[in-house]
């Protein structure tokens, strides 16, 4: 039972990183239809800017707001040169441009500041806690703590704010958005930088566990069934998702692993959302699509 | 005004014996090529041209025909070429042709059941199916020895190598005529296909599924065959990619990257056109090399390979948001319109003569 409790533990712990990524996600699909699928790039180019520029011996805050900057600025180059060309293009060239995108990040990120392995100490100790006789990992307590705060950070900027309201008022319809008066294309670059802000705490909390390296633009795959999980266009839905992900995760590669040779993990979580598709394709939390012929 | 719908075709000349004689030198040349080309440039670049103009077509007929997005090509490879190891050593009697074959029908049945998602969902969701397909196919040739043989590096290769009735294919020749011969063959099956009943209903489903499924369109058969097709050809392209070009693969040789570089070939080349996956393939084939030889020269050989290949990666990037925004039909398109500019603007050239 213990080591039953202690895999669920460190699984849904694990889930909550899945979660921050899959975060990312959604920011962007319900703000402007588009599956970025370069997320995974840009939380490697965020942690990237943040360590290269630490290692040069910036202090921390400086470094971050550097970084902040230079993801802001990047947001504002998508949105002028990717968004606005290919607006009421079909979401697959949408798709394929941020495929393209991933690639051109990844290219600089790892051009400029090289693609060897950069240790990242946030200062947090990873001594095991022990709660009864269950061990819990220091470490993946404070980023669920992290993960935990930004969401509510996030649902108070979308709920009590102007700007939220706005964010909102696009997701939902954009063209209506447009007709009383909404910047649509300031919106999505606000949204672009979120995007962005959350994808450098996943990337510094990833990058603190196993270093920062081009590995990292691979968590990009680790979203995709979260987000089928999840849904697509709801937040609760990817911190759900996230946490379903990491536990079943956890429990296969332990319970179900050895009988198949073990190592699954790369494949479960797909083989999970493949059978979640079935049953509900619209995730958890997603909207229901609803289509008559 | 119907003048400006006339265009000149021809290349050189016009009508289509000029057409025939053009098509029947560029035959001749491609026939030839062996005995005109290094080892070199028939090992490392005219070889893996073809099969990824091979890989190329098998995607395009599910992506740029049939609308189906696909993270999977390199999965489908893996299984191609993974099957006609296993039938090459445990069935030698079957000849090699017969074997690439039952190589593409096991690629298109495995496509077959991966794209029994598409009949629920559409879009990008479709990229976790194909995406499933990858991740799962590596798992699966690296855990179970008997996929590879037991080979203590975990690689295929054949056990008798290339080798049709008796002739010998191990020669850079025999191994440029295999893969020639297959790409002739597929691509002439495909041409047929698009334009036959298939092909139509695929381009339906792909322009508007709704209008399609109303006009009496099988929805689903569609689908499917576009998978089992679409992923016989990428298994046969596989499997000569692992033993026609490589002599020796592994799982990495169809990962992720390799899924990629098939669809980047769609986009640039042209999607819905069967001499796109050319282009495409053309192009991504030449294009590390020219960059290559650019910075060799620039820079007198003092570049790192690691940032040659995050340039490459960069350039490869620009270039495909180039092609989306700028010409969502590729460089098929371009050099068309190229062409048929060069047409008109003849056309236009020769009426002014005349009203002079």
């Amino acid at each position: 039972m213990n080591m039953f409790l202690e895999t669920l533990i460190g699984g849904l712990l694990a889930g909550t990183m899945y979660s921050l990524v899959a975060i990312g996600f959604v920011l962007i699909y319900k703000a402007s239809g588009v599956f970025n699928y370069a997320q995974g790039s840009i939380l490697l180019f965020a942690a990237l800017t943040f360590v290269s520029l630490t290692d040069q011996g910036v202090p921390v805050l400086v470094a971050l707001a550097i970084t902040v900057v230079v993801l802001a600025l990047m947001a504002v180059g998508i949105e002028r040169l990717i968004l606005r060309p290919l607006v009421n293009r079909s979401p697959m060239t949408l798709f394929m441009a941020t495929l393209g995108l991933a690639y051109i990040v990844e290219g600089t990120a790892q051009g400029l500041m090289g693609s060897q392995v950069r240790a990242l100490d946030l200062g947090i100790e990873d001594l095991p806690i022990f709660l009864g006789d269950i061990m819990i990992s220091q470490f993946d307590l404070t980023a669920a703590a992290v993960a935990l705060v930004l969401v509510v950070a996030l649902s108070l900027l979308f709920n009590k704010t102007r700007l939220g309201v706005e964010l909102r008022g696009v997701a939902d319809d954009t063209r209506a958005a447009l007709s009383i008066g909404i910047d649509v294309n300031r919106i999505w670059q606000i949204v672009w930088t979120i995007a962005g802000l959350v994808g450098l705490v996943a990337g510094l909390l990833w990058g603190a566990r196993q270093g920062v390296q081009f590995s990292l633009s691979l968590v990009v795959l680790k979203a995709l069934p979260v987000l089928i999980i999840g849904g697509f266009t709801s937040i609760a839905g990817a911190i759900v998702g996230g946490l379903v992900v990491g536990a079943t995760e956890s429990l296969a590669e332990t319970y179900i692993g050895p009988f198949l040779g073990g190592g699954i993990t790369p494949w479960f979580a797909y083989a999970l959302a493949l059978a979640f598709l079935f049953i509900r394709p619209a995730g958890l939390f997603g909207e229901q699509k609803i289509e008559r012929v | 005004m119907s003048d400006i719908e006339l265009r000149l075709t021809g290349g050189i000349g016009e009508g289509a014996s000029t057409r025939t004689l053009v098509g029947i030198a560029a035959a001749a040349l491609i026939v030839a090529l062996p005995f005109l080309a290094t080892e070199y440039w028939i090992n490392a670049i005219a070889v893996p041209f073809l099969i990824l103009s091979l890989a190329g077509l098998g995607l395009n007929l599910l992506t740029g025909y049939a609308g189906q997005i696909s993270l999977g090509a390199g999965a489908f490879m893996m299984v191609g070429a993974y099957a006609a190891f296993a039938f090459q050593l445990r069935l030698p009697e079957l000849p090699l042709p017969l074997a690439l074959i039952a190589a593409g029908i096991v690629a298109g049945a495995v496509g077959f059941a991966f794209g029994f998602p598409s009949t629920r969902i559409k879009g990008f969701y479709l990229i976790v199916s194909t995406l499933a397909a990858q991740f799962f196919f590596e798992w699966l040739f690296l855990k179970f020895p008997w996929f590879y043989n037991g080979d203590p590096s975990a690689t295929i290769s054949l056990p008798a190598g290339l080798s049709v009735f008796g002739i010998d294919l191990n020669s850079p020749h025999g191994r440029y005529y295999l893969t020639l011969a297959s790409v002739a063959v597929l691509t002439w099956l495909s041409y047929n296909l698009v334009r036959s009943q298939p092909g139509r209903n695929w381009m339906a489903l792909r322009d508007m599924d709704t209008a399609a499924a109303v006009i009496g369109v099988p929805i689903l058969r569609a689908k499917l065959q576009a998978f089992a097709v679409s992923s016989f050809i990428l298994g046969i392209a596989g499997a000569l990619w692992a033993f026609a070009y490589l002599g020796s693969a592994s799982v990495q040789s169809f990962g992720l990257t390799r899924s990629y570089q098939i669809l980047f070939i769609i986009i640039i080349g042209g999607m819905g056109t069967i001499r796109g996956a050319y282009f495409g393939a053309a192009f991504v084939s030449l294009l590390p090399l020219a960059l290559d030889w650019l910075f060799q020269r620039l820079l007198g050989g003092h570049v790192d390979a690691g940032l040659l290949q995050n340039i490459q990666k960069v350039i490869f990037g620009v270039l495909i948001l180039w092609f989306l925004i700028k010409e969502p039909e590729g460089l098929a398109r371009l050099l068309q319109r190229q062409r048929g500019d060069l047409g008109n603007r003849r056309l236009a050239r020769l009426k002014i003569r005349r009203q002079t």
